[in-house]
């Protein structure tokens, strides 16, 4: 199993979360987060002062999945997040030592 | 006694009083979250403070019986004498009058506290009130609404521009410099937090200032309509003016910028709104939003954290109106008034000027000794720990926001 963490634009969530229906993906979690990657943000000026916007509104979306899983996702995430422009995201993959589904107490795979 | 003057009068004096939470709201949008509740304080506070001040001795000091041109006596302590009859020389109650004035001392010093947001201790800012309403805002009231030395001079401030104005963007400066900056200034942006509410405060702004300046006719006729009027077109040539600044000097056209020059437009005109025509306001509303939009950006270059605003929309905006009263003022508005320059009377610009000066050095000195004696006994600001925790936390133990 592993834990696929994905960062996007927000305006982009509803596509990324049909595309991971479409790849048979259960269940996530998602967060509203800022944050910025190697070209930090862009400079404004507000009343007369220029200043750096570097943390920039994003959508986290966290979710555990069985790991022949994995490439598809990864894939579908691409496709549906890409915009092209500077901002897109990162997508993370780590591996996963338990799961537990609380209602029932299934483990693993089964409590995917 | 007129019923009609009475009545408007009464609900000007309402009108001015909402500009008060109206002013909190637009600070608060403009602070940091963490400290929107301990700005909105500050003029909360004041409701209650500077109201009971007023009736106690502050209104008596302001437009008591004239002292040698300087100061009020204090027969109208606790209100003696304040009650139903008609005051003299106008056709509402005394009383009326007393609390149309009211509102004014109480938006005044909460008009200050914009420069000292996000870092002032709250005991010390109760105790700065106190002494500033008493030391300053009664005299200078007194000078030029309470029979005082610059009324006898001829110098016309028609609904505040040196009494509130002028008054708290001197003072403003003043304890800008005296408390500091914020820490952080000048190192990160300081970006408003919610500015749906500053924009809700200037509509109360705006909607209170009607009261504001045609109840400072203290009738309801052809003058008071006038100032209406003049004080709703400087609004918007302000709001006007300041947005296509920003947008030509390659910022983008902001909703602050329109805020702000809507209330530079509006703090000019207080002073010219019973004397000068609605060609006038245009041009003095349309001035003050591109020379305040001008004085809020040097503040950078001259280095000091007025967090709100204040020094560079009301203070600036205060001197632009009351000289151009000197400059737009006609007998044809108000008989009562003068003419200007710009009517073949150049002496009332002089006159003027001598008001703008006054209040300028009293008020400078006498908040500056005011403060450093505050700092000295019991310090001004905050600590380091409760600026960074917000001052909600600190002084009030309270969180604006829990969702």
């Amino acid at each position: 199993m592993k834990k696929i963490e994905v960062i996007i634009k927000p305006f982009k969530l509803d596509d990324v979360k049909e595309a991971l229906g479409s790849v048979g993906v259960q269940g996530m979690t998602v967060t509203e987060v800022k944050g910025f990657g190697r070209q930090k943000g862009h400079k404004e000026i507000y009343r007369g002062a220029e200043y750096l916007v570097d943390f920039l509104p994003k959508i986290k979306i966290e979710m555990v999945v069985r790991t022949e899983l994995v490439d598809q996702v990864i894939e579908k995430v691409i496709s549906a997040a890409r915009t092209g422009s500077i901002g897109d995201g990162k997508i993370f993959v780590m591996p996963v030592e338990t799961v537990v589904r609380i209602r029932t107490g299934e483990r693993d795979e089964d409590a995917l | 006694m007129n019923g009609a003057d009475t009545a408007f009068v009464m609900i000007c004096s309402a009108l001015v009083l909402v500009m008060t939470p109206g002013l909190a709201i637009f600070y608060g949008g403009l602070t940091h979250s963490k400290n929107v509740l301990s700005t909105m304080m500050h003029s909360f506070f004041l409701m209650g403070l500077a109201s009971v001040i007023w009736l106690v001795y502050g209104y008596s000091l302001s437009f008591g019986p004239d002292v040698g041109g300087v100061i009020g006596n204090l027969s109208y302590f606790m209100g003696n004498g304040v009650g139903a009859a008609v005051k003299e020389g106008l056709t509402i109650p005394h009383s009326v009058f007393m609390m149309f004035q009211a509102m004014f001392v109480i938006i005044t010093p909460a008009l200050i506290s914009g420069a000292f947001a996000e870092r002032m201790k709250f005991s010390s800012f109760v105790v700065f009130m106190v002494a500033w309403i008493t030391l300053v805002y009664a005299p200078v009231c007194h000078w030029v609404w309470g029979d005082g030395w610059l009324a006898k001079i001829g110098c016309l401030d028609f609904a505040g521009g040196l009494v509130v104005h002028l008054n708290c963007g001197v003072a403003a400066l003043v304890s800008a410099l005296v408390v500091g900056k914020r820490k952080g200034y000048g190192a990160r942006a300081f970006i408003p937090h919610n500015l749906t509410l500053t924009l809700l405060g200037v509509g109360l702004l705006w909607f209170g200032w009607f009261g504001f300046n045609a109840g400072s006719r203290l009738a309801a006729d052809g003058v008071a309509a006038n100032a209406f009027m003049v004080t709703h077109m400087a609004a918007a040539m302000g709001a006007l003016t300041w947005v296509f600044a920003e947008w030509i000097l390659r910022e983008k056209p902001t909703t602050l910028g329109l805020a702000s020059g809507a209330v530079a437009g509006l703090g000019s005109i207080t002073p010219a709104s019973g004397y000068v025509g609605p060609g006038a306001a245009l041009i003095i509303g349309g001035v003050a939003g591109v020379i305040c939009y001008m004085a809020v950006l040097s503040k950078e270059r001259l280095g000091y954290d007025d967090s709100l605003d204040v020094v560079g929309i009301h203070g600036v905006g205060g001197v632009w109106g009351t000289l151009a009263t000197g400059l737009f003022a006609s007998k044809l508005i108000n008989d009562s008034g003068n003419d200007g320059l710009f009517y073949g009377n150049p002496s009332l610009l002089w006159t003027q000027f001598i008001g703008v000066a006054a209040t300028i050095a009293y008020c400078l000195i006498v908040t500056l000794v005011i403060l450093y004696i505050i700092k000295a006994v019991m310090g001004l600001r905050v600590t380091e720990e409760e600026e960074n925790a917000g001052v909600d936390t600190s002084a009030h133990g309270e969180v604006g926001y829990n969702f």
